[in-house]
């Protein structure tokens, strides 16, 4: 039964619908997979045993009923601590949260749950999702499958240490910029932050509510597709949701080549920042995309130097506003209510000890943009980068079909390595910001290994134009396990 | 030397102040909008619930919410900006008022800030026999916050107090801010705006403007400059002080009268006026000083992410202001030339709670002056006395419009009529069946009245004889008895005609 944990999602389910294998055994496994390895990898902050177990055996009641079961009935999910989810506690990693259980779902749970799938349980991030490398968890960092000195990405670490250490076929995570691509990179998975209002935000903690989308992270295009395409779709109770038919995101991902696709290598993201190890195996790459078909061009998008400084206005801007509600009034840790204390004594002894240190830093610098005098020159000249950098996207989809980049400058780095100088950590998302700024979807694919870790390769697509992600990415993907004679994951050390 | 100390001998009457000084007021009032369910969220707003009865993840500010705009809150916005003659903009976006508070669930208020909802109209306002033009620089949409509850005190204050408790259920329900320019010149135009507003509100039904609950709140700016000879600019505004929360009609213009008269005060003793936040206190009449401007929160605006743009259509305005009632002004104007009522009289009836009635009323085929008097003063009362409004009681404008007709027949006296009114709202029935059952209606010319005239006139002989003596003021004894014999049942004006006649053969 080993072999269950290394299946993936698809054939999981496949096997599930066909008898082969119980919801219940499957989940179990996962569970045993969890017990055996995470306290090498810190991924999962709460495992919701009993949960599991009774979605699990509800999955083969209403197969054993005849049901016609959807396409990730009865597969196990590691779910981002970002989202509410009932019966759960949620943290966002901060221990500003500690001990709050929501009393609702959100959207994306909910219809996680109503297609059968099995949510094992919670897993580590950077507090509120600041971060690129789950350091800045208050319950300990998580550490990448491919190396455990090494960090895992972030902010959905967590999400992408499960599937790469085989706990579980799939997770949710969320990316504000960058934060499903890099852990997918540095840990060999496929990770898609979704056109921003393809997927519901309600239930996913905000950091900043303008950037901020859920997507899938998994071991291979189709898995990542098939829960895209569980999660997509509008909701009214998001009213930044758009009401368009999902893009057909599974259909595309089946895609073998791509003769007529034109692809545009964005020029301001390569060069001297970025590692020789990236950069050979994104050339690498580049030839394969040929090969299946595709005319690769080089594009300019002049205005994405601005990106990142844009990001640290914008983000900030709105987690300082958004974080706000944690007070200590009406959930979650509270700190120094003595009788004697006023209110805002007991919000400020909280605040300062509840939130950790990049996020009190996000906040500072938040705070400062707004303020009465600065705005016009740093959130306002932001969002007038952030048009530019539509724009420039705009500009290049009229002579391409979709943009590519390396997805981080880096392979993972070590634990520790960059945890004094913000700067430097901010960098790993150099590439994946432009996307959450403009809106657009994009995807991460790994493409081969530099010094033994994983290397990312970045696709972004149109605004809701998700299943051209799937397209290149699916051939990419067969292409190069045709070339390699095996899954990307099989090379991941054992655990 | 101390302020006060200095000050305390010369406090200028108001009278004396506003000769000196020229007052100028702007108002902001907020109405909270009457939807079913709150601005963002779809917990009910009905008022009076047990605490925290009527909250949910939104508008508690749990971590994940969202908010969702209230269509209707939209619609009664535009009504309201469209009755207050604003431009309605075609795109505008909710902004966020980032502060700290207990009672604001997620610490900040999702309001309106640079691109408001509706902008540029104004208001005529009624006092001192003039009209006055309040300009209305905005009216934008927000969200209220919840209440907090300070226990142990001595005042209900936060100060002196052991503990709060906040009650989210007023949290999220759909308010409309309204801005007016600083056009208001003194306290009475001051109220009489508050109240056309109010009335506008009522009228347009968006809210039920209670003063007393909260659901229509005042905050009035006020500050002096000197008065300047005519042909003379204008000296510039003075520094403003903004007094919070007035709570009724009377507040607002006393509120505004007592800052008038303090401002006055410091600036005759050489003092500045401080930008600040004051507090009405109803008991003393007076205003104390809340937080300066100085310490004032940042309020660190920036548009609300969670919401996309409000792009209304012409479409959608247009159909909107095809729901537009008649509105208060236009009313007063209707009811003075169709039914000759004075200003003074559509008060009254508005005040008693009637206007609704007597316009029904006469539309049932009364004359204005009738339906006038008897909502006004007989139903009215009767209405107090039952501790319902006028609406509530157990008669129909077209009971009161066919007593009316009867009266005018000749056919009830007033006296009687009174009579009929309390059988019909003892439920026995309709006008003319009440006068059935009760055997009400009035003798006027058969045989009975006759008899009862001869014997009045035979059982009074000296009375008679003075009356026939030419003293014709002394028939009112005779006309007593005449109708005291006919248990009321006759009308006196015929009464004293058949005595007269028969008195002068």
């Amino acid at each position: 039964m080993t072999d269950v944990i290394r299946f993936s999602a698809a054939r999981t389910a496949a096997a599930i619908a066909a008898g082969e294998l119980s919801a219940l055994e499957v989940t179990q496994a996962a569970l045993d997979r969890i017990a055996k390895v995470d306290d090498r990898i810190n991924a999962f902050l709460h495992v919701d045993v009993d949960g599991a177990l009774a979605a699990a055996r509800d999955v083969d009641r209403r197969r054993a009923l005849g049901e016609t079961l959807g396409p990730l009935a009865g597969v196990p999910l590691a779910l981002k601590d970002v989202f509410t989810a009932r019966g759960m506690p949620t943290t966002c990693g901060s221990r500003i949260l500690e001990g709050w259980y929501p009393p609702y779902d959100a959207t994306v749970v909910a219809k996680l749950r109503a297609a059968g799938v099995i949510i094992i349980g919670k897993v580590n991030m950077d507090e509120f999702a600041m971060g690129s490398s789950t350091e800045n968890s208050a319950y300990g960092p998580t550490r990448n499958p491919w190396d455990t000195d090494r960090i895992p990405g972030g902010s959905s670490g967590g999400s992408a240490a499960a599937v790469a250490a085989f706990e579980t076929p799939v997770a949710l995570g969320t990316d504000t910029g960058g934060s499903i691509r890099q852990p997918a990179a540095v840990c060999g998975l496929v990770g898609v932050k979704p056109t921003y209002g393809g997927v519901s935000r309600y239930g996913l903690v905000a950091f900043s509510s303008s950037l901020d989308q859920a997507g899938p992270l998994a071991r291979t295009v189709t898995d990542a597709a098939l829960l895209h395409a569980a999660i997509a779709g509008h909701d009214p109770l998001d009213t930044t949701s758009v009401e368009l038919a999902p893009p057909p995101v599974v259909a595309a991902a089946a895609s073998r080549d791509l003769r007529g696709v034109r692809i545009g290598v964005v020029r301001e993201l390569s060069g001297d920042g970025y590692d020789i190890g990236v950069r050979a195996r994104f050339s690498d790459t580049l030839e394969v995309l040929v090969g299946l078909g595709a005319e690769v061009v080089e594009v300019s998008c002049p205005h994405f130097t601005y990106a990142l400084p844009a990001y640290y206005l914008i983000a900030p801007s709105e987690c300082s506003s958004n974080l706000a509600r944690f007070d200590a009034m009406r959930f979650g840790l509270r700190v120094g209510d003595d009788g004697e204390a006023s209110a805002e004594e007991v919000m400020s002894r909280t605040r300062g000890i509840g939130f950790g240190p990049e996020v009190k830093r996000r906040i500072i610098l938040g705070t400062y943009a707004l303020s009465s005098g600065y705005y016009d020159a740093y959130y306002g000249q932001a969002q007038k980068v952030r048009t530019l950098i539509s724009q420039d996207f705009a500009a290049a989809y009229e002579r391409v079909d979709v943009l590519v980049s390396p997805t981080t400058p880096t392979v993972a780095f070590r634990l520790g390595e960059k945890v004094d100088d913000p700067v430097s950590m901010y960098l790993s998302d150099l590439c994946t910001i432009p996307s959450n700024l403009a809106g657009g979807p994009a995807m991460s694919l790994p493409v081969g290994l530099a010094d033994g870790l994983p290397v990312g390769f970045q696709i972004m697509a149109p605004a809701f134009a998700d299943d051209r992600l799937y397209r290149v990415g699916g051939a990419l993907e067969a292409a190069l396990e045709a070339r390699r004679g095996r899954p990307f994951l099989d090379d991941a050390p054992p655990l | 030397m101390t302020p006060s100390a200095s000050t305390a001998a010369t406090i200028p009457t108001f009278d004396d102040a506003v000769a000196r000084y020229e007052p100028v007021i702007g108002l902001e009032t907020h109405v909270e909008l009457g939807t079913a369910s709150k601005m963002f969220c779809g917990c009910s707003t009905a008022f009076g619930a047990e605490p925290n009865a009527q909250v949910c993840p939104t508008c508690l500010g749990l971590p994940g919410s969202l908010p969702v705009v209230n269509e209707a809150a939209v619609r009664f916005a535009v009504m309201i900006g469209l009755a207050l003659n604003c431009s309605i903009s075609p795109w505008c976006r909710f902004a966020r008022k980032n502060y700290f508070y207990p009672d604001m669930p997620k610490n900040f208020q999702i309001s309106q800030y640079d691109e408001p909802l509706c902008e540029n109209g104004w208001l005529d306002v009624e006092a001192d026999g003039k009209i006055h033009r309040v300009g209305i620089t905005r009216v934008h949409m927000e969200e209220d916050t919840g209440k907090s509850l300070h226990v142990g005190g001595a005042t209900g204050r936060i100060h002196g107090a052991t503990h709060s408790l906040v009650d989210y259920n007023r949290a999220g329900i759909p308010l409309v801010e309204i801005v007016t320019e600083p056009d208001v010149r003194s306290p009475e135009v001051a109220r009489a705006y508050v109240d056309e507003l109010r009335e506008l509100c009522r009228a347009l039904t968006v809210s039920d403007v209670r003063m007393e609950q909260g659901s229509l709140r005042c905050d009035a700016n006020v500050s002096l400059r000197p008065r300047t000879a005519p042909g003379e600019p204008a000296a510039p505004y003075g520094t403003r002080s903004e007094t919070k929360n007035l709570n009724s009609l009377r507040s607002v213009e006393r509120a505004v009268r007592h800052e008038i008269v303090r401002q006055a005060t410091r600036l005759d003793a050489g003092l500045k006026v401080v930008q600040e936040t004051r507090h009405f206190d109803e008991a003393s009449g007076t205003t104390s000083a809340g937080r300066s401007k100085e310490e004032a929160t940042d309020y660190r605006y920036f548009p609300e992410p969670d919401l996309t743009p409000l792009a209304l259509t012409h479409e959608y305005v247009d159909a909107v202001r095809a729901t537009i009632p008649e509105l208060p002004a236009q009313r007063r104007a209707r009811l003075a030339a169709d039914h000759g009522f004075t200003p003074a009289d559509i008060v009254n009836m508005r005040n008693a709670g009637v206007l609704d009635l007597v316009e029904e009323t006469i539309a049932a085929g009364a004359t204005a002056e009738a339906a006038r008097k008897w909502w006004l003063n007989e139903l009215a009362r009767r209405a107090a006395d039952a501790g319902v409004p006028p609406t509530g009681l157990a008669i129909e404008p077209f009971d009161v419009a066919r007593i009316a007709e009867m009266i005018a027949d000749g056919e009830l006296t007033d006296a009687l009529a009174r009579t009929v009114i309390t059988g019909v709202l003892a439920g026995e029935g309709t006008p003319d069946e009440v006068v059935a059952g009760r055997g009400l209606k009035l003798v006027s010319d058969d045989g009975a009245l006759a008899d009862a005239v001869e014997k009045v006139i035979a059982a009074q002989p000296a009375i008679a004889d003075k009356v026939r003596g030419g003293k014709l003021n002394a028939v009112g004894p005779l006309v007593g008895a005449v109708m005291k014999a006919m248990k009321g049942q006759a009308d006196p004006g015929t009464v004293r005609k058949l005595l007269l006649e028969r008195l002068g053969e």
